[in-house]
């Protein structure tokens, strides 16, 4: 890894508000996606001889079709409150960064051919032109914004800054100056299925040596079943968890509660994933379309409920979207909501007491939460506001002894961003990634000393591979971050046993 | 001179209430296709009802934020509120009693409005964020408040005005029978700054007073999973 082109920011108890520091972080950008990234996704291959006109044609049909988009660019009054609330502002002191200062960028265009004054008196209230420089500019900050919510937080109009972005990327990528990153993954989940591409034999492979380490571990059948037609329960999880760590050890542990559950479940190849890049880059269209492969997925296996793995911005999509996208869900059991998290199951199980857990086998660890935004800030668990962030801890400390939560204005909805969400999670993006992690790196180091925790929890596929890279750069262990499900794995206790001709391999020559 | 002001008035507000009818038409009719409510969100729509209100009246999410900020905004917009209700006491007749109830605390609501606006203007000088984010248009919307609180001021405190004068000009307006206006600086001063506000609300950041009732983030009731939401030219996808 190439670290030192950059300088990691020092820790200390505090993070100050910086005095801001224009153009700090202007020379950073991310490739621009190719022909082959951008086709399939219904852009045009290549920037367009005439992307000022289409610019602010597309510029037009997003304010004609999203609230969102033209409230807030209307309703900002600059009294400055969200300039100290964004991650990468504070860990960069680039003032574009200030979720205000971003949303000017994009502002200033819509002020200048959307209103009168911006029409008439453009210097008078800061319009400007759409030109080479400010589409530059579009491209490298609007790739510098995890989409993470929290400026809406303190925002008196709860303007959402995701939002303009969203619409930002949107208009670049119709002009054919998409992300590659973003846009070379969807492509991906079109053609294979998944953002990894793995196909159905990589991933039935994967799981079946899933459950001989499962089975050589506790002599127990777990089973980690693929297209399986009249199983209750789809499961819908990020690609990480196939393989990445510790991204995989919450797979193995959903697995082991729905064994001990008793229910019967299914991965599907054509809907291996569950995050969904569409929202990452604005595209309603995209977005829809990589949705509807669960609806096709949960149709064709005959399933009665969904349920997705720990993800964030995939939970967004889900809870929040899903139902608009690719509903009505009519066809499953009315009895669940459609669909649910894995941790609202495993949190239904223990208060049912289905589940044996044995905390004592995490009393090596201490533990702390890391709210992922997409999670805290755009969406629910359960029947109550704030389920999300209950929940969660609820299904750790029935796991773990030891747990304690980090400073109150870094959790909850006021969490800061892993510094690696909404389309970020790119080495070309690297500096940014470490510079934004600073607030969640101050608020663990803090905790770590102040109550000896060891080791942070995540419910993000983003949040935990973000961690995995970043945390060394801040003198940190990259296995100190853990998946809840891992938690929950190494505590279940499996009383349902396997009878042994059902252990894997059973029958088979043993020639290893 | 007083025709001309007559003018003025009539246009102004006829721009300040086609301009914010033009503006609340469109937000209403532009969909929001996605459940978006920052979360913790209530789940119903009386929960919505009561988050809007804290907003309104409290302006609950920057009180999360910056407190100085806060009280400044709050002072300012508190004080605008009394000071704009006890102006009606111009316009009807007789006055009616919640009005005349607030009287005595008009005065100290002028004070509070213009301190509270001199707050805002410094900080927009001297915190280096706030600065950077700052259009011309900014301070002179600033500017433009201050001078029309302090020469309402110097009316009730050093250069009294016939406000009987006035209360006959403005109800003449209303009937098209014609009134003469006091001519002195304040008032004048004072009455082309109202004018020019209001001429200018529907075109400026003061969008934010109906903007803030269709954000989409504080409006929406957290309930996607319960019922589908649809906008309508996201349903033309599906027949498609
Ligand atoms: C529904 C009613 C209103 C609400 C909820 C509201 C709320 C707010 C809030 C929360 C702020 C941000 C804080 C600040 O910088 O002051 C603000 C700013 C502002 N408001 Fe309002 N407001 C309302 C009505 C008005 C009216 C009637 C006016 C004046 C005609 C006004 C003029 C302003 C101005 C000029 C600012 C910017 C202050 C600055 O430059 O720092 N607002 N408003
Ligand atoms: S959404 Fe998050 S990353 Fe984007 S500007 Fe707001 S605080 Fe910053
Ligand atoms: S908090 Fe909202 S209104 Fe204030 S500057 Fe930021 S985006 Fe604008």
């Amino acid at each position: 890894m190439a670290k030192a082109k950059f300088e990691t920011p020092e820790l200390s108890e505090f993070v100050d508000v910086p005095n801001i520091e224009e153009g700090a972080m202007a020379h950073t950008t991310c490739f621009v996606a190719k022909p082959e990234h951008q086709e399939p996704l219904g852009f045009p291959g290549e920037k367009v001889d005439d992307w000022h006109d289409r610019a602010i044609e597309k510029m037009g049909d997003l304010l004609s079709r999203y609230r969102s988009f033209r409230v807030y660019l209307d309703s900002c009054v600059k009294c400055g409150s969200c300039t100290d609330k964004c991650h990468y502002f504070l860990g960069t002191k680039d003032p574009k960064n200030m979720p205000v200062g971003r949303q000017d960028l994009l502002r200033k265009v819509y002020r200048r051919y959307f209103t009168f004054a911006g029409k008439y008196f453009p210097k008078l209230v800061g319009a400007a032109d759409l030109t080479e420089e400010v589409l530059d500019d579009w491209y490298s900050y609007f790739h510098q914004c995890s989409q993470c919510r929290r400026c809406s937080v303190f925002c008196p109009y709860g303007i959402d800054t995701a939002e303009i972005s969203m619409a930002a990327r949107e208009i670049m990528a119709q002009v054919g100056v998409g992300q590659k990153y973003c846009n070379e993954i969807i492509a991906k989940v079109f053609k294979i299925g998944n953002n990894l591409g793995l196909p159905g034999p990589a991933l039935a492979d994967t799981l079946e040596g899933l459950e001989e380490d499962v089975y050589d571990e506790d002599e127990v059948a777990v089973k980690y079943p693929l297209d399986v037609k009249g199983a209750d329960i789809l499961l819908v999880t990020p690609s990480a968890d196939f393989f990445a760590e510790p991204h995989v050890d919450g797979l193995i542990g959903y697995g082991k509660v729905f064994h001990e559950a008793g229910v019967s479940w299914t991965l599907s190849t054509t809907a291996s994933e569950a995050a969904n890049f569409g929202m990452f880059i604005g595209s309603y269209e995209n977005m829809r379309r990589i949705s509807l492969r669960v609806r096709e997925a949960a149709l064709e296996l005959g399933v009665k409920r969904i349920v997705f793995g720990e993800c964030g911005h995939a939970w967004r999509v889900a809870y929040s979207f899903l139902n608009t996208l690719a509903g009505p869900f009519d066809f499953l059991d009315p009895d669940y909501p459609v669909p649910q998290h894995i941790c609202e199951f495993t949190w239904n199980e223990i208060q049912q007491g289905t589940l044996e857990l044995d905390k004592s086998e995490n009393d090596d660890k201490t533990l702390t939460f890391h709210d992922s935004c997409n999670v805290a800030r755009a969406t629910r668990m359960g029947d109550t506001p704030g389920g999300q962030f209950d929940i969660p801890r609820n299904v750790i400390k029935a796991v773990c002894n030891n747990f304690y939560d980090m400073e109150w204005d870094t959790i909850h909805e006021r969490t800061f961003c892993c510094g690696g969400g909404g389309g970020l999670l790119t080495d070309d993006l690297m500096e940014i990634r470490v510079k934004g992690a600073l607030p969640r790196m101050t608020a663990l180091q803090n905790v770590m000393n102040e109550k000896g925790v060891t080791h942070m929890a995540a419910i993000c596929a983003i949040c935990k591979s973000q961690f995995t890279k970043v945390l060394p750069y801040y003198g940190m262990d990259m296995y100190q971050i853990v998946s809840v499900h891992q938690l929950v794995s190494d505590a279940i206790v499996l009383n349902r046993k396997t009878p042994p001709e059902e252990a894997p391999g059973y029958g088979e020559d043993d020639d290893d | 001179m007083s025709t001309v002001y007559a003018l003025l008035f009539i246009v102004a507000t006829i721009v300040l209430v086609l301009g914010l009818a033009r503006k609340i038409v469109q937000y209403a009719k532009t969909p929001a296709p996605l459940k978006i409510p920052t979360t913790p969100a209530p789940v119903t729509q009386t929960g919505v009802v009561m988050r809007m209100f804290r907003e309104v009246v409290f302006f609950e999410s920057l009180f999360k934020s910056t407190k100085w900020t806060w009280i400044f905004s709050w002072m300012f917009h508190m004080g605008l509120f009394v000071v704009l209700a006890r102006h009606v006491r111009y316009f009807v007749d007789p006055v009616p009693l919640p009005i005349a109830l607030i009287q005595p605390f008009g005065i100290y609501a002028g004070f509070a409005m213009v301190a509270g606006l001199g707050g805002l203007f410094l900080r927009r000088i001297f915190v280096d964020r706030v600065r950077y984010i700052s259009a011309p248009s900014d301070y002179l919307m600033l500017l433009l408040l201050i001078f029309i609180g302090f020469s309402g001021l110097m009316m009730t405190f050093l250069i009294h005005t016939d406000v009987v004068m006035v209360k006959q000009f403005f109800g003449g307006l209303f009937t098209f029978s014609g009134g003469e206006l006091p001519m002195d600086f304040a008032l004048i001063m004072h009455l082309t700054l109202v004018a020019v506000l209001m001429i200018i609300l529907p075109f400026s950041k003061l969008l934010h007073i109906p903007g803030i009732f269709f954000s989409p983030s504080r409006n929406q009731v957290d309930n996607p999973r319960e019922k589908r939401h649809l906008a309508p030219w996201a349903k033309k996808l599906e027949e498609s």
